[in-house]
């Protein structure tokens, strides 16, 4: 079975326009739902505590904010998203080590190829489980 | 009554899927040591030579212990201690 990640048109928009505004750092965020859904609803910017073009860490207290919420509506990460500014979207070896959210999609925005302005960018979606990559497609809804 | 630590999904492996597990202790590496007691291999993940990993993040009510004394942060019955691995990449 080919493992797929259903995700709406907005959201994909959103991060892609999250990843311009950042470059030439990465950007980085979530996007939240149902606990057990696998249904991402919620779109939330995270800051990049690295400010950094080659890492990303979520500031700390916004990500134990956003774990305080999620405990007491009852969402987790459905997809944790961030962009490559100089490479392509595919998991690093610092994103494979550390990758937390076995539950999560872990979807890259690459803004190598158009910088900050409009063009092209590629965007891919991966499970990364105990060091394990695996692609999986994107199915966008309109 | 006790310390109840709530653990992140990635380290259910170490508490046959609890999402939270009980301990003793005045100190977070108290609480630590005897959570690990009965789910060996837990306390590895969290702590390295004897220091919180750096991308683990540790609140006591609330407190990223890292700005209250790390593991020798003081706890104590009814406290709620909560472990969130960093979200981060390259």
């Amino acid at each position: 079975m080919t493992a797929v990640l259903k995700i709406a048109r907005e959201h994909v928009d959103a991060m892609i326009a999250h990843a311009r505004e950042d470059h030439p750092d990465e950007a980085c965020g979530v996007i939240i739902g149902p606990e057990g859904s696998n249904v991402p609803t919620r779109l939330i910017r995270m800051t990049n505590a690295e400010r950094s073009p080659t890492f990303f860490r979520f500031e700390p207290q916004e990500q134990f904010a956003l774990y305080k919420q999620m405990s007491t509506t009852g969402e987790e990460i459905v997809v944790v998203y961030h962009s490559h500014t100089a490479t392509e979207a595919y998991p690093s070896r610092t994103d494979i080590s550390l990758a937390s959210e076995p539950q999560a999609h872990y979807l890259i925005v690459s803004t190598a190829e158009s910088d900050a302005s409009e063009g092209t960018v590629s965007v891919r979606s991966f499970r990364i489980v105990d060091g394990a990559v695996t692609e999986e497609e994107i199915d966008v809804t309109e | 009554m006790s310390v109840e630590v709530r653990i992140p999904t990635i380290l259910r492996t170490f508490t046959g899927g609890e999402k939270a597990v009980h301990g003793d202790g005045a100190t977070l590496q108290e609480v630590l040591d005897d959570i690990d007691a009965r789910n060996p291999g837990l306390k590895d993940r969290i702590v390295e030579s004897e220091a919180l990993r750096r991308f683990v993040n540790v609140y006591v009510n609330d407190e990223d212990v890292r700005f209250a004394g790390g593991l020798n942060a003081s706890t104590s019955d009814g406290d709620v201690v909560v472990v969130l691995p960093a979200v981060a990449g390259g």
